[in-house]
């Protein structure tokens, strides 16, 4: 076989892959806080898609619709947080799943309302012009996703390790009685890792808006796939998460270009249930 | 069925089923009543995996999809009896529930839920692209009628008359079913699996038993589907279907086999009664899960039954509160 489409096809999915990424992130920070799986982490990536688009066309600079999308995505974040989930009495994992399963139908249902059920577009962060390595082309925009990816999680890495927020959080993962016998808020913890979580998967979405364009109903299937990311690397390892990503994202790429594009969407799924079946603890913990 | 009395669901059922045959005669209300019936098997299935399983599959439509498509294809394209069909479309969800169930089950909370969408779709891809056998995104039609002894259920009266007793059949079984040993086992599973399995209980066996048993549930109504409308297309079998199931259960409220009935019944009528329903219907079911799950954790109906209860005993001096 040939080299070429190979290195075209490892670039697009290395793209898609640190998006996927990033979502899972966003379920892995949510469940080490809240051991909750949030359904609704999909939406936030579609709403921060089409906040940032709109308001683009409000205003057209770029880096104004990129934060704007996500300071707006992370308010919907905290407030589905504080109506949905903190009034709930009875914490059992299916009232939580129905609960963000409605909570993510909900949200769909208004950005249908809201932007109707055409697709937008959002121009590239710095042109369409693409750059040629060997026979492979690559656009800005594929850096721009990978390079803020690397940022953002770096970015998430250090946050998590040096502060004291951080280290906050990451007590309640470990051991949520103890953390509050130290004195942190749970609450104030749990109501973070929503808003972190959402201004990741807004990111995530206004990133790959100019490659993918924007539609209502696009949050359902990134959402999987980042929690498929997340199952990949074992849930709750940040670090596996991301490559979780990268490894979906590559071979849904190859899938797509060798065998078929039609079943592409059905590759993340095949691995979940792959992985579930394998291996439930994930690729890259030890067995436990 | 605990109550031997003249006067217990029951037999209001039964007299309520056979009341309507003799005095409907109105084609469009019959379909209507019908899908009710279909949507019921679907809704009774799901609600014993939640409410009395304690896991839920957000991919239900999928199985419905899939018993539909088995009876659709045997019978369109090669001419099986639908009866047999039928039975194939039953060993088909039954071997898929299993393969899914087997290794989502044996971890907790999310995984089923998460590798029931999955599948859904996956399935639903697959209804779209595999034209040669289900015609894709147009469909497949020319779907024979059932017919029982010779006699052709071509009407919505006839369908009416199979649908409607199969169903009262299926209901009394589940009643049974959340009575017996096995019930119990469920119900322990429900409030806590590791105090069911220091009882003894073989959970994960019971889980995937009551998944497989939900999912035949689910293929029975698809197969009576395929044969009510002659004509299915990938469209009925999507991820929002799977959502409307859940919250027809939620609605009707979890563990109750008539709230299965009334959630199917309500969900069913409201969208073809209410313009605004319709439009609004992806919201308004987002709300009503969000809502229903916050406040009332059992279900709409239970809840309130609960909380009458609640009152009841309050005033009596039963409880204080």
């Amino acid at each position: 076989m040939e080299l070429a489409p190979l290195l075209q096809y490892l670039i697009s999915g290395l793209t898609n892959g640190a998006i996927y990424a990033l979502i899972a992130l966003g379920f892995v920070i949510i469940y080490h806080a809240t051991t909750i799986i949030n359904f609704a982490q999909g939406e936030m990536v579609m709403l921060g898609a089409l906040c940032a688009i709109s308001i683009y066309h409000l205003y057209p600079s770029l880096p104004l619709a990129f934060l704007g999308g996500v300071v707006l995505v992370t308010v919907v974040g905290i407030v589905f947080e504080r109506l949905a989930l903190r009034p709930v009495k009875d914490p059992s994992p299916i009232t939580l799943i129905i609960i963000t399963v409605g909570g993510a139908v909900f949200i769909k249902g208004v950005a249908m309302l809201l932007w109707g059920k055409e697709a937008y577009n959002l121009p590239s962060f710095s042109g369409d012009a693409p750059f040629h390595m060997g026979t492979a082309t690559i656009l800005p925009q594929n850096l721009w996703v990978l390079g803020l990816t690397a940022v953002v999680l770096l970015g998430m890495e250090a946050f998590f390790r040096f502060t004291l927020v951080g280290k906050a959080m990451r007590a309640c993962a470990y051991n949520p009685r103890a953390a509050r016998l130290v004195g942190i808020s749970l609450s104030r913890m749990v109501q973070l890792s929503f808003a972190l979580s959402a201004a990741l998967g807004a990111g995530a979405g206004i990133l790959i808006a100019p490659l993918t364009l924007g539609v209502y109903d696009m949050g359902t299937m990134l959402g999987l796939k980042g929690f498929c990311a997340a199952i990949l690397g074992g849930l709750g390892s940040s670090f596996g998460g991301v490559l979780g990503g990268l490894i979906l994202g590559v071979a849904e790429s190859l899938a797509t270009g060798l065998i078929s594009s039609g079943y592409r969407d059905a590759v993340a799924f095949f691995i979940l249930l792959l992985v579930l079946f394998i291996r439930p603890q994930g690729l890259f913990k030890g067995d436990s | 069925m605990n109550s031997r009395k003249l006067l217990n669901p029951w037999t209001l059922f039964g007299a309520a089923v056979l009341l309507a045959a003799g005095v409907l005669d109105n084609d469009y209300y019959l379909t209507l009543i019908n899908f009710i019936g279909i949507h019921t098997l679907l809704v009774v299935g799901l609600n014993l995996l939640m409410g009395y399983g304690g896991q839920i599959s957000l991919g239900h439509a999928a199985f419905f999809g899939l018993g539909s498509y088995t009876s659709a294809i045997l019978t369109a394209t090669y001419g099986i009896n639908p009866w047999l069909a039928l039975i194939a479309g039953l060993v088909v969800c039954g071997v898929t529930a299993f393969l899914i169930g087997v290794p989502a089950l044996k971890l907790r909370g999310y995984y089923l839920a998460m590798a029931t969408l999955g599948f859904g779709i996956i399935i639903y891809i697959v209804f779209t692209e595999a034209q040669t056998w289900t015609g894709g995104p147009s469909g497949l039609a020319g779907i024979p009628n059932l017919s029982v002894f010779g006699f052709k259920l071509d009407t919505p009266k006839r369908l009416y008359l199979l649908i409607w007793p199969v169903l009262g059949v299926i209901l009394a079984i589940s009643a049974n079913l959340v009575d017996s040993r096995t019930g119990r086992a469920l119900r322990a599973l429900h409030e806590g699996e590791n105090a069911a399995q220091s009882l003894g209980v073989d959970t994960s066996r019971l889980k995937l038993l009551i998944f497989i048993w939900s999912a035949l549930y689910a293929s029975l109504a698809g197969s009576f589907y395929a044969h009510t409308l002659n004509f299915i297309a990938p469209a009925s079998f999507g991820f929002m279907f799977s959502i409307k199931l859940v919250t027809m259960v939620v609605l009707g409220g979890m563990a109750s086999i008539w709230g299965s009935l009334l959630g199917a019944a309500v969900l069913t009528v409201l969208p073809e009664m209410l313009t605004v329903f319709h439009d609004y219907e992806v919201i308004i079911f987002g709300a009503i899960l969000m809502v229903v799950m916050i406040f009332l954790p059992r279900g709409l109906v239970r809840g309130i039954m609960d909380l009458w209860a609640f009152r009841r005993y309050k005033k009596e001096g039963k409880i204080i509160a």
